[in-house]
Formats: C-alpha cells, sequence, structure tokens
C-alpha cells in the first residue's frame, strides 16, 4: 500500500493543478467556443446560431486592422525585448560597477502599472509635448517625433513602451541564466584563448535554452494581452490604428454587449496562440526528452 | 571587484579601457530609457495643479510641492469616500500574500514532478498548463463570475485569491519546472537509494537549492497580482476593492476635472510594495544566483 | 427610524413606513463618479439616504466612460450577486431589462408623478415596456461650443450660429496663428464632434432618422456625405499632436488662449469654474451650430434583489434621486441641469440656465435628441459600430463617399 502510494505520489500531487486548469482553462474555451455560435448580446444566452458572429467578424476591418496589428506588435515587441534582455545581461553581466541600481533601473517599469505610465508615456511621445517640443525647443526645428499621432505608426510607439516595460524582466531572466553557468568551463575556453564573443554565442547561450523558453513564453504571453498598454497609451486610436485582439474583445464584451462577437474574435485569438505556441513548445519538450 | 585575467587576449589596455567606458555609456543611456516615464511622473507629482495647467507638462516643478502625495494616500475621493489610497492597500495586501505564497508552492511542488518524476503524460500536463498561460483574462471574466458564484465565494477576498491562483499555475510551473530541469536526476536516485521519500526529497534538497528561483517567482507573482485590475475589478464588491481599482478611480474620471499631480502620485504610492519587492528582492536575487551557480 | 420626507405624496410616505417596519433600507451602489466635483455629487445623494435611516455601501469602478463598471456590472450579475443600484443610461437599460433582471419602481414613481415633471423623451428613457425601471439624475448637454472670449474679441468674430460661419470663422484664426479647434483624438470625442456635425447640417429630422432610427437612406444620403465633408474640413482646424488628448488638455487649450473653440458637453464648464475663469466673460458657452439640443442624461436603474431591506433601499434611492433637493444640489456640483423641469435654477450660472430654456423649448418643438456619442441613442453595438467609421474617417484620408458606404455597411453588419 505504501509502496502504490510512494509510487502514484507525483500523480496526485499534479492532479489538482491538472484538474483545474482542465476546468478553468479549458472548460471556459469550450464555454467561450459555444457562446461564439450563438447571438448573445449583453449577457450570454446558449441558442446555437451557427457561424453567424464569425461571419460578421471576418467582415469587420477594425479586426482586420487588430489582427495585422498583433503580427506587428508581436514580433517587434518579442524580438527587442528578447534581443535588448540578453545584450544588457551580458553588459550587465562584465563585472560592472553599480550593478544593483542599474538592474533596479531596468526592472522597475515591470512593477507599475499602465494605468498611469500610460499617461506618462502619451505625454512623452506626444509631438507638442513630449520629447520633439523639447528637442525643438533646444533649437532643433526640423527634428520630428510624431509616431504616436500618425495612423501608420502609431503601433510601433506601443511597441517602445510594451519593450520598456518588459524587456527588464527578461534581462533578469537572462542575467540568472548567465551567473549560472558553469564557470570552469569559461575559464577553461578563456585559457584556450577563445574571444570573449565567441564564448557568448558558441557556449553561454546555448547552454540557456530553458531560458530562452521562458522569456518567450512571459512576452507572448503579455503581448497576446497587451491591453492595458493599449487602452492607457493610445486607446486604440489614432481613428482605431492601434487596437489590437484583446482591445478589440473587451470593447465587443464590455463597451457594447456583444458578447457574441467577443467570444468568437477570442477563438480565433485562442488559434493564433494555439498555432505559434504549441510548435514551439512540441520542439523545446522534445528536445529535452531525447 | 576587478577584471578577470585574461592570459592570452592580449587587447591593448587602451582600447579596454575605451571599451569599457562606451559600455558604460550605453548602460547608462538605457538607464535614460527607463528612467523617461519615472521622472515625468515624479515631477508632475510634485507640482501645483496650477502649474501643470499653465505650464509644459514635462518640464522640471517650480515650487516643489507634496501636497499631491498627502491627497493620494488619504484625502482623494474614491467615490464617496475621501481617504485616498489607504483603505485599499490593506485589500490588496490581504489579497497578494496569500495568492503569492499558494501559488509558488503549488507551482514549485508541480516543476518538481514535471521535472524529476517524470510519468506517463506529465509532460502533455505541463503543455496544457503553459498553454493556459496564454488564456486571455477577458475571456474568463464572465464564466469565472458564474463559477465564484456557485462555489459562494464571489466579490470575496478568498475569491480572488483563488483566481489568481488558479491562473498563476501556469507560470510558477514554468519557472521552477525549468529550473528544477538543470538539477542532476542522480540525485533524486541517490537519495532514493538512501531511503528518502517524494516529500522528503523535495523538503530537504530541492528547496534548499530553490532561493533564485522562489525569487523570480515571487516576484512575477506579486508583479501580477498586485497591479492586476481586471479580475480586482471584476470579482470584488465593496469593501474588497484592490489598490488598482481605487488607482484607476482617482485617476478614470470622465467628466470630472483631471488631477494629473494626485493622478501621479497615488500611481508610485500604489506601485511603492512592488518597487520595493523589486529593489530587495534584487538583492537576494544575486545572492541566492551565487548559490544557485555552485550548485550540481 | 426617521421615516419623513419633504417631497413624497403621502401615498408614497406610507408605502415606505410599511417597509421600513421590517428592516432599515440598504443599498449598495455600483457607480463610476468617482473624483472631484462627480464623488462630491454622489455624496450627497448618499447624505441624504442616511438622513432617511438608510445604510449606503459604496461600489465605484471608474473608467472608459462606465466600461469597466459594466464589466463588473455584468460579472455581478452572472455570480448572482447584483448591487441594489447600477448607474445605466440610454438603451442600456431596455437592454437589461430584456434580460430580466431590472426592478420595477413604478410604485415610486407614479406616486410621485414622475411623469409630469420630466420631459416626454426623457422619460421615456426611464421606462421599460411602460413601467419605470431607472431614476434620472441629471441632464448633460453635449452639443456645446466653447470658446475664448478675449481671442474672439480680438479677431471680431461672434460666435458661429452655422457651420458655414464656423468655417470662415477658423480661416480668419488659422491665419492670426490661433489653432481654430481645440479637439482631443480620441474615439469618443470624435463622436461627440460627428453627431454635432450632423445635427447641424442636417437638422434635427435627419439626426434622428441616421443616428437614432438607423434609416439606410438617411445614413448613405448626400447630407450625410456633406457632415463627412464638414469633419473632413474640421480635420484641418486642429493641431497636429490632437491624437489621444484627454479633453481636459483640450479645454486648457482654449482656456490658454492657444486655441479659440472646443466642442464638447457641459462638464467642460468644470475646467473653465475650476481654473477661476467666468462665463460670459473670459469663456463664452453657446449651442453648436443649428437647431435642437443633445442630451445625456445620467440614470439609476435599480436590480432585482432579494431581500426587503434591500427593496426598501431601492424605493428610497429612486425617491432621492428624483427629489427636488437633490436634483438642485447634485446639478451644481456637477455642471449639468436637473432632469425635473420643475427645479428653480437659483444658484446656477448662466450656461446653466440656457440649456434648461433650451430643453424646455426643444422638448416642445421634437428636436431634443438624445447624443449617441454618449450612449443615449443606440445599442453599445450599433454606437460603437458608427464610432469605428468615425473615427478611422477623421484619421486617415478616406473620402467622405467611402465613410457612407463603410457607415451603412458597419451599421447592417452590428444588428
Amino acid at each position: 500500500m505504501t509502496e502504490w502510494l510512494e509510487r502514484h505520489v507525483p500523480k496526485m500531487v499534479l492532479a489538482p493543478s491538472f484538474v483545474a486548469i482542465l476546468i478553468f482553462v479549458y472548460g471556459f474555451i469550450a464555454w467561450t467556443a459555444w457562446v461564439s455560435l450563438t447571438r448573445s448580446r449583453l449577457l450570454p444566452r446558449y441558442d446555437i446560431e451557427g457561424f453567424i458572429q464569425y461571419e460578421r467578424l471576418f467582415a469587420s476591418p477594425r479586426w482586420d486592422t487588430a489582427m495585422n496589428n498583433l503580427f506587428i506588435f508581436g514580433a517587434l515587441f518579442i524580438i527587442v525585448s528578447m534581443f535588448l534582455g540578453l545584450m544588457i545581461a551580458i553588459f550587465l553581466d562584465q563585472k560592472i560597477r553599480a550593478e544593483g541600481i542599474l538592474r533596479t533601473i531596468y526592472l522597475y517599469p515591470m512593477a507599475l502599472s499602465l494605468i498611469v505610465t500610460g499617461t506618462a508615456w502619451k505625454w512623452i511621445l506626444n509631438p507638442g509635448l513630449g520629447i520633439e517640443a523639447v528637442i525643438k525647443g533646444w533649437g532643433f526645428e526640423s527634428f520630428e517625433f510624431n509616431w504616436l499621432v500618425d495612423p501608420n505608426m502609431a503601433i510601433y510607439t506601443v511597441v517602445i513602451a510594451g519593450v520598456w516595460q518588459a524587456s527588464g524582466f527578461v534581462m533578469a531572466l537572462f542575467l540568472a541564466g548567465l551567473r549560472s553557468v558553469d564557470q570552469e568551463i569559461i575559464k577553461a575556453a578563456q585559457v584556450d584563448g577563445i574571444p570573449t564573443h565567441r564564448i557568448y554565442s558558441a557556449i553561454i547561450i546555448p547552454s540557456m535554452a530553458p531560458i530562452f523558453l521562458s522569456a518567450f513564453i512571459v512576452l507572448s504571453h503579455l503581448a497576446i494581452k497587451s491591453f492595458d498598454l493599449v487602452i492607457a497609451l493610445t486607446g486604440g486610436g489614432p481613428g482605431y490604428a492601434t487596437d489590437l485582439p484583446a482591445t478589440y474583445m473587451y470593447a465587443m464584451a464590455f463597451s457594447r454587449g456583444d458578447i457574441g462577437q467577443a467570444a468568437s474574435s477570442a477563438m480565433i485569438m485562442m488559434m493564433v496562440v494555439f498555432a505559434i505556441v504549441v510548435p514551439y513548445l512540441y520542439s523545446e519538450l522534445r528536445a529535452k526528452n531525447d | 571587484m576587478t577584471d578577470m585575467p585574461h592570459p592570452k587576449a592580449k587587447t591593448s589596455s587602451l582600447s579596454k579601457t575605451v571599451l569599457r567606458w562606451l559600455l558604460y555609456i550605453i548602460l547608462c543611456l538605457f538607464a535614460l530609457y527607463y528612467l523617461m516615464p519615472l521622472f515625468v511622473m515624479l515631477t508632475t507629482s510634485l507640482k501645483s495643479l496650477e502649474e501643470i495647467r499653465t505650464g509644459s507638462l514635462i518640464s522640471l516643478p517650480r515650487d516643489i510641492t507634496f501636497d499631491a502625495w498627502k491627497t493620494a494616500w488619504s484625502g482623494a475621493c474614491t467615490g464617496i469616500q475621501c481617504e485616498g489610497l489607504r483603505p485599499y492597500f490593506w485589500n490588496s495586501i490581504q489579497l497578494a500574500i496569500p495568492a503569492v505564497l499558494i501559488s509558488t508552492l503549488i507551482g514549485a511542488l508541480n516543476g518538481y514532478v514535471v521535472a524529476q518524476w517524470r510519468f506517463k503524460g506529465a509532460n502533455l500536463i505541463f503543455s496544457m498548463m503553459l498553454f493556459g498561460c496564454f488564456i486571455p483574462f477577458q475571456v474568463v471574466l464572465l464564466p469565472m463570475a458564474r463559477m465564484l458564484g456557485l462555489m459562494g465565494v464571489a466579490g470575496t477576498i478568498p475569491g480572488l485569491i483563488f483566481v489568481h491562483v488558479i491562473y498563476g499555475i501556469g507560470f510558477t510551473t514554468l519557472f521552477f519546472r525549468n529550473y528544477y530541469v538543470t538539477i542532476p536526476h542522480e540525485l533524486v536516485k541517490a537519495a532514493k537509494v538512501d531511503g528518502a521519500g517524494f516529500f522528503r526529497i523535495f523538503w530537504s534538497i530541492f528547496l534548499p537549492l530553490s532561493l533564485p528561483i522562489v525569487v523570480v517567482t515571487v516576484i512575477w507573482q506579486f508583479t501580477q497580482i498586485w497591479n492586476d485590475f481586471l479580475f480586482g475589478v471584476s470579482f470584488s464588491q465593496a469593501g474588497t476593492q484592490p489598490v488598482t481599482v481605487a488607482l484607476n478611480n482617482i485617476v478614470n474620471s470622465t467628466t470630472g476635472v483631471k488631477e494629473y499631480n494626485v493622478d501621479m502620485a497615488a500611481a508610485i504610492i500604489a506601485a511603492l510594495p512592488t518597487l520595493l519587492v523589486y529593489v530587495v528582492a534584487g538583492k537576494y536575487f544575486i545572492r541566492g544566483l551565487t548559490a544557485g551557480s555552485v550548485k550540481g | 427610524m426617521k421615516t419623513t420626507s419633504v417631497f413624497a405624496a403621502g401615498a408614497a410616505v406610507s408605502f415606505f413606513a410599511a417597509s421600513f417596519a421590517v428592516a432599515g433600507p440598504e443599498a449598495e451602489v455600483l457607480h463610476y463618479w468617482t473624483s472631484g466635483g462627480e464623488a462630491k455629487s454622489v455624496a450627497v445623494l448618499q447624505e441624504e439616504f442616511k438622513a432617511n435611516g438608510g445604510t449606503w455601501t459604496d461600489m465605484p469602478v471608474a473608467g472608459g466612460g462606465g466600461d469597466a463598471a459594466m464589466t463588473a456590472l455584468r460579472a455581478r450579475v452572472l455570480s448572482g450577486n447584483a448591487p441594489t443600484a447600477v448607474q445605466l443610461k440610454g438603451p442600456a437599460i431596455q437592454e437589461w431589462y430584456e434580460e430580466g433582471v431590472l426592478a420595477d419602481i413604478s410604485a415610486v414613481a407614479e406616486a410621485q408623478g414622475w411623469a409630469d415633471v420630466l420631459p416626454d423623451s426623457i422619460a421615456g428613457h426611464m421606462k421599460c415596456d411602460g413601467t419605470w425601471c431607472a431614476a434620472p439624475v441629471n441632464v448633460h448637454r453635449v452639443d456645446w461650443i466653447w470658446a475664448n472670449a478675449e481671442i474672439l474679441a480680438a479677431n471680431g468674430i461672434d460666435m458661429p450660429t452655422t457651420w458655414d460661419e464656423f468655417n470662415a470663422a477658423a480661416e480668419k484664426l488659422q491665419a492670426a496663428g490661433i489653432i481654430p479647434l481645440a479637439h482631443g483624438g480620441q474615439a469618443w470625442q470624435d463622436a461627440t464632434v460627428f453627431e454635432t456635425v450632423v445635427l447641424g447640417i442636417g437638422g434635427p429630422d435627419f439626426f434622428k432618422r441616421a443616428l437614432v432610427d438607423l434609416d439606410t437612406e438617411a445614413l448613405t444620403s448626400d447630407t450625410m456625405v456633406a457632415a463627412f465633408d464638414q469633419m473632413r474640413t474640421l480635420r484641418g482646424y486642429v493641431d497636429d499632436s490632437f491624437s489621444g488628448r484627454d479633453w481636459n488638455l483640450a479645454t486648457a487649450m482654449v482656456m490658454n488662449g492657444e486655441a479659440a473653440f472646443q466642442i464638447m458637453g457641459d462638464w467642460a464648464k468644470g475646467e473653465f469654474l475650476a481654473a477661476g475663469k467666468v462665463p460670459g466673460k473670459d469663456f463664452i458657452c453657446a449651442s453648436t451650430p443649428g437647431d435642437g439640443y443633445l442630451y445625456n442624461v445620467d440614470s439609476f436603474a435599480m436590480f432585482e434583489v432579494g431581500g426587503a431591506d434591500k427593496q426598501a433601499g431601492q424605493a428610497l434611492l429612486a425617491e432621492l434621486i428624483m427629489g427636488q433637493k437633490f436634483q438642485s444640489v447634485f446639478n451644481l456640483n456637477k455642471g449639468s441641469i436637473p432632469a425635473r423641469t420643475d427645479v428653480a435654477l437659483d444658484g446656477f450660472d448662466s450656461c446653466a440656465i440656457t440649456s434648461a430654456e433650451d430643453m424646455a423649448s426643444t422638448s416642445e418643438a421634437g428636436s431634443l435628441l438624445p447624443s449617441y456619442a454618449h450612449g443615449m441613442a443606440l445599442r453599445g453595438a450599433s454606437a460603437g459600430a458608427i464610432t469605428d467609421v468615425v473615427t478611422a474617417h477623421f484619421n486617415s484620408d478616406m473620402s467622405s463617399e467611402d465613410a457612407v458606404q463603410m457607415l451603412a455597411d458597419a451599421v447592417a453588419n452590428s444588428m
């Protein structure tokens, strides 16, 4: 009996979490799928009406914009944050004086709620109030930085603020990774006269694969869910040029009383996530198993 | 702190100094980028409303005043009550601490199982949990509200803790799993030979090694939970609203007069606990990391 | 327990007295008036509620013009834990009624004769299938244009009464190096300007057909094209960094003399007054060019709840909200005017008095109309679809013809 228990204890430990995830993630996804097939307005209803919500969704130009933005924003946000995070981590790893202070400076944005940092960013990026005005005030009259008010460029300002918020945490993850690489191997490589950049690219970075997985998951989760960021910074504007699927869904579900439409947009979002994340997870976990 | 000796790499000391300076300049430039919004928030919070209304928004304050801070902490209206953020702080603390502890503990156990006690299907379960990280929270609001109602914890702090724990499991499990996966399996095998059981090994071998990842997880969870607005606003009722909802009530008003200085001060006050965690834990972070690198 | 009420009819008093005998009235009130003058205004209601023996639990949720409050409301209703009273407005009241969650407050409304003291179109918003289901607290006028008095005088400009006059004035100001129109590029602000333009160019009947009845013919008409043309013209009168600007920063531009005009509801007056400006002297308020009156009425709806104490709370709340004293004090704080037409306007400023006079006259002329931009005219999905087009047009170089076509498509798709 105790032996049986001993053998199954790992499963029993995992079981409650598994059941919870099954209900509160997958059950809720199924619920959403159901609602996306109904005519739900203010509150969910359960009479299936077919694919009408998906037809409405694909007929909506705003949804097109939101999806395009997700790809632009998501790709840039993840790549830039990873690159910047890794770069700063490597720089900080060079036995820098005042590392503690710098690290805290890079990390703190994660601690602030975007409800208000959004306002600060809005002022900084606004051509009439922020950087452009300040630099013009210094006498550089031709200086222009008006992405915030340009419908074609506004999404990049969302990237700037998003990277600002998230890259510090990624930096911390990478720094943790860099520091836990076996120092003996590095010393040996240095003794062999291998240049520093080669040590990083050939030895240290490849050994941090699990960190890359964590960073990727953290960042893509933030990208998909970026909601406060857009609401606080641009409110989706100019026009709806910086709308993202999450803001679209929220607007439909809660300000417009169109829950069926919101559910259909949520399902499409989930499919996109599935298409991107599952192959990645599969390859990562596969590699570990062998 | 001295530079590591580079016996073979004989770069001239001059170019090394230049590189070093360049490094510091780049790091400081980044620091400026990161500090810019905080600068704007701080200066604005120290200005009078009159100065904000008439002056440039991102200039230094002419006359420094701490009135906005006082108002934000104990006088700003968040509805009928004009007691500032103070009463809501306690709600957030009551909510965040248990939620962080519970989700971290569950994550540690899950990560330990997935990394060291693999059984058939463990990886699939882990992937399912990870995928769960991506579910947009807006999607779960309505069904979750129904569930909390059925469970009888709607509008209560235990209800909010429950929600945060559920949606934190994916991340905490991920962090611990990735950490424990680097610990050699031989350790568990040897311990088993010595007759130690599942919990014994976890308690006396893995947990003591876990400080760095505990710090990372706690930072992450605490930040997420403390700063959460969506769950806080949906699953609370009068008396259980967390500080972010109060902050939002101070900051967001469609037809009222906007007091930017109070808004900014309130935002900084509301962020103080997370800032504190980053500053304090950042130290342990490094200490833990040094400990971590000696492992194995 | 004190059960007297200065304004209730005798019948109503005895009705409440009966309920009070069971337990003290209770109310948990979900609202989104959280800061400054707004919060003070609600506090007035809470005090009266307390003075009548009630227990008030405050549940404030601000943000997004009530979006966050509506999110919280849905979660509360679904978890079977609805608040007693909720700040709701426009067709959303009827939408919630259709979900079967609103309580009937006809007993109070009829005892107090609400129908006699409210303008018909506003009373219509408070009724669901013939029963009273909400109580109005105020009337904001949306179609205001605010101007810097000094700038107008210096440039020899009178308040424009047609959009052509406005355009002429704007050209003149632009030539003088002044920003003609202070505007914040947020979707709801774009929509606010748009509806005043539609009202001014098309007239009240056209406004009603297009933005209340959603008549396809009106939506695709040449008049609508002309309205979009005017929006394009206005786009030329705002400064370059208008995107995302909060409305109050735009108001500050008018105050500081950077800009001449702003089109905004009467909450903008609060900003002027807070800065110590005097109406008529430092700034001028006038209705936007054209006839009609666009109203934005805040109201409270009562949700179906169990327990005699809560039901007594709802009745008492409804009674107090419509009381003359509250309507007067509240609106003095809030910058709006009472929804009741029989409240003495002592102490109100000249803009509010104009607003009240215009409300009475337009109500008679049938041009007292609901604001679409502030969720009074249409259900959320349709109003949102229109706003999407308006803001997309205003923030791009889309032609008016394309915009009109998109408008018709979007409205059809929102049904």
